[in-house]
């Protein structure tokens, strides 16, 4: 099926451009969350990649707080954050909200959205609210094997264009695909690869309008502000943190970071 | 100056927002949320390729139905459960004797040897020799193959996705307890360790269902409880029998205790959730993931790391001390006897009144570190205060028999009836967690106050339940 197989699942293969550091992470250069739908094998992604053992199981709701880690990638030295997985960006839990903080208030370089490619269609409602809120992200398609397995095929090209974010295809447990995913990590969080999400969310003419009142009130108040769309979307929804983020001036930090 | 503007600024875009939100009307989210539903479909449309011939295989779905429907899903779930009990008892069986008959057959007496030609005093190498080293002993050779055994089967079944499952399973149950269903995932660990079942509980978001999970995880009876259990019933409760169904009988009488102890788990959740943990049960969305072929090797790596080696060295830290207060209390003399002798009369009477006696209160007291050595404690102090040394290894050194005519006979010298039995296996099941277990409650829970109502809240039931059958008895 696909010739380079063999030597992706060598483990020596990726010795030569990746060092697994564990916890070992003073400093980075780049910081990279990893975020998904639960039970889709980020914990099994983020092991891969760090050399750590961190526990994974088969169901959902095991990482139970945040996981840190690290790896050396072309002289890079990447942190990357395995939150816990969620089925929506809403915060209605503990555990979306963990997400969603991180997302929002940590600032990753690049947000690696794990999905399962059996499960797609509801997978990618996750997707499609991250990208609402981020920049740079990759999906990475895990699983791949099980979705083999059931007959089902992804075009990940134009699903990569559909989405506007590199896609890469993997499946973690056996180790195949991790060189494509850690290039592209790489590459989005040099700037080398360019990422352009596509936003859907469309409404009434109201709300346009209301749109764009806020919008230019929020560039105003927070110059550089990068997703000011969204912040006006959820204060238009009354989403109470972002309320609470505006009044306190803690968006600021996320404007900080683009400006 | 610029701080107030800012201010300001923040505030009129707080009230705008709130403004336009009549406008916009408020059912926005969900608006918002059906366009992002309509274009992952969309989108999935147009990418995913499925062939439908394959699209859940057959067999998945059968499986499915009979592992959580009504009916199969029960009996199936007991039937696991057992199985691994089973491979665990049978199975541990022989390395322990490998790890005994090492470790206290022939290291014992080459370190009693080697204390002698150091010439250290009596009472160091007794302290250290006969107290700490044989505790660890004990703890070890007892504790660690069962852990090997059933923490990797226990890791397989969580990776090929039965345990979401049981979960399912029992969930309405605990939903009805007023508790968290994925209780359920951290009782089934208390079946092997109680420290890791508390740990697990983790994965409970709210507090009050954490609390309820960790106080009553101790119902779960725990690997170093099963020998006890399973020692007393072929003993006492299975020698009630016709010989061709003692063995029958005697397993009877602890699968019987296992389910008390999961009853118990209920009823005492529920009784929480209605007095001091009042609160509603949290609602839980489980997803049943897909069935996957476990991997064997990482498994291995994973349980025996986190859990095994993690749990047995935690044990072994309390063990050692404990070893030399079993050793001390027994040769320490004051008065014309043993420490222990003063100690065993003053707990008779009590013990007596609730069907048990002083030499098991006793060791249950000074054992708090590791269920494992409560037998062996047990028998040194019956020897030791029956005054028949020729059973055993002399003052203060644990030991374990090698057939059950002799542990039959040290108990009978001690005046067990099986009312004593009885009590002990209930007792064992319904007592203070080990210090083990303690410890990582407070570590987990932070706070002294639930660490004490765990303590002493199945203590209390435990005294309850033993007098309560005592006097039944005596009727």
């Amino acid at each position: 099926m696909n010739p380079n197989k063999g030597c992706e699942e060598c483990p020596l293969n990726p010795a030569e451009n990746l060092v697994r550091l564990g916890v070992k992470m003073d400093q980075h250069d780049f910081l990279v969350a990893l975020a998904g739908n639960p039970n889709t094998g980020k914990s099994t992604v983020f092991n891969a990649l760090t050399g750590l053992h961190q526990h994974t199981g088969n169901w959902p709701g095991k990482t139970v707080a945040r996981a840190e880690g690290g790896f050396l990638y072309e002289k890079k030295r990447f942190k990357i954050v395995d939150l816990p997985g969620t089925y929506s960006l809403l915060s209605t839990s503990h555990d979306e909200e963990i997400a969603r903080n991180f997302m929002l208030f940590g600032q990753p370089h690049v947000t690696v959205i794990v999905a399962e490619a059996s499960r797609l269609e509801r997978n990618l409602n996750l997707v499609l609210q991250i990208l609402e809120i981020t920049e740079r992200a990759v999906l990475c398609l895990n699983l791949m094997d099980e979705a083999r397995r059931h007959g089902i095929q992804i075009d990940t090209a134009k699903l990569s264009a559909e989405l506007g974010i590199p896609v890469v295809p993997t499946a973690a447990r056996q180790g195949e695909g991790l060189n494509a995913l850690l290039k592209t990590i790489h590459d989005v969080a040099m700037g080398t690869l360019s990422c352009s999400p596509k936003r859907f969310q469309t409404g009434t003419s109201d709300l346009s309008e209301a749109l764009t009142i806020l919008v230019g009130k929020l560039e105003k108040a927070f110059p550089g502000l990068s997703n000011a769309r969204w912040v006006a979307l959820r204060l238009l929804a009354g989403d109470e943190q972002i309320i609470e983020a505006v009044r306190d001036g803690q968006l600021q930090s996320l404007a900080g970071a683009n400006g | 100056m610029v701080e107030k503007r800012s201010d300001r600024e923040r505030e009129s875009i707080l009230s705008t927002a709130a403004s336009l939100r009549w406008e916009v009307g408020n059912d926005l989210q969900t608006s918002l949320m059906e366009s992002i539903y309509q274009n992952a479909s969309r989108i999935s449309d147009q990418v995913v390729i499925a062939d439908k011939s394959k699209a859940r295989l057959a067999w998945e779905h059968r499986l499915e139905w009979l592992l959580t429907s009504r009916w199969t899903g029960f009996p199936i779930m007991f039937l696991v459960l057992a199985m691994v009990f089973w491979l665990t008892i049978s199975g541990a069986n022989y390395p322990s004797q490998l790890l005994s008959g090492l470790l206290i057959e022939q290291l014992y007496p080459v370190l009693k040897t080697f204390g002698a030609d150091l010439h250290l005093p009596w009472w160091l190498s007794g302290l250290l020799i006969d107290g700490m080293y044989l505790a660890l002993a004990w703890v070890v050779s007892v504790m660690l193959p069962p852990m090997a055994i059933f923490f990797p089967l226990f890791t397989l079944l969580e990776d090929f996705g039965y345990l979401p499952r049981v979960a399912f399973n029992l969930d309405s149950l605990f939903q009805k307890a007023g508790a968290h269903g994925r209780q359920a995932l951290s009782m089934s660990m208390g079946f092997g360790c109680n420290a890791a079942g508390v740990i697990a509980t983790r994965i409970i978001d709210s507090p009050r269902e954490r609390l309820i999970a960790m106080i009553t995880n101790n119902f779960a009876l725990c690997n170093g409880r099963w020998p006890t259990q399973i020692l007393i019933a072929s003993l006492f409760v299975g020698a009630l029998a016709p010989a061709g169904l003692a063995s029958l009988v005697s397993a009877a009488a602890v699968v019987g205790i296992t389910l008390l102890g999961i009853f118990l788990t209920f009823a005492t959740s529920w009784w929480l959730s209605n007095t001091i943990l009042r609160g509603e049960a949290s609602t839980f969305s489980l997803e049943l993931p897909p069935y996957r072929p476990p991997r064997i090797l990482q498994t291995l790596y994973t349980s025996l790391i986190d859990r095994t080696v993690f749990v047995l060295w935690r044990a072994m830290v309390f063990a050692a001390p404990a070893g030399a207060v079993i050793w001390l209390v027994a040769n320490v003399h004051f008065g014309g006897s043993t420490l222990a002798e003063h100690l065993i009369d003053l707990l008779n009477p009590f013990g007596v009144l609730i069907g048990l006696n002083g030499v098991i209160l006793l060791a249950y007291v000074i054992a708090i570190p590791a269920n494992e050595i409560v037998i062996p404690t047990i028998l040194m102090l019956t020897v030791l205060s029956s005054g028949t040394p020729d059973l055993g290894h002399g003052a203060g050194v644990m030991f374990e028999l090698s057939n059950n005519a002799a542990y039959m006979a040290v108990f009978k010298a001690g005046g067990w009836t099986l009312l004593t039995a009885v009590n002990l296996m209930l007792f064992s099941l319904i007592h203070n967690p080990c210090s083990t277990t303690l410890y990582t409650i407070y570590k987990e829970s932070g706070s002294l106050k639930w660490t004490v109502v765990s303590a002493l809240l199945p203590l209390l039931m435990g005294f309850l339940a033993c007098y309560f059958v005592a006097t039944l008895w005596q009727l």
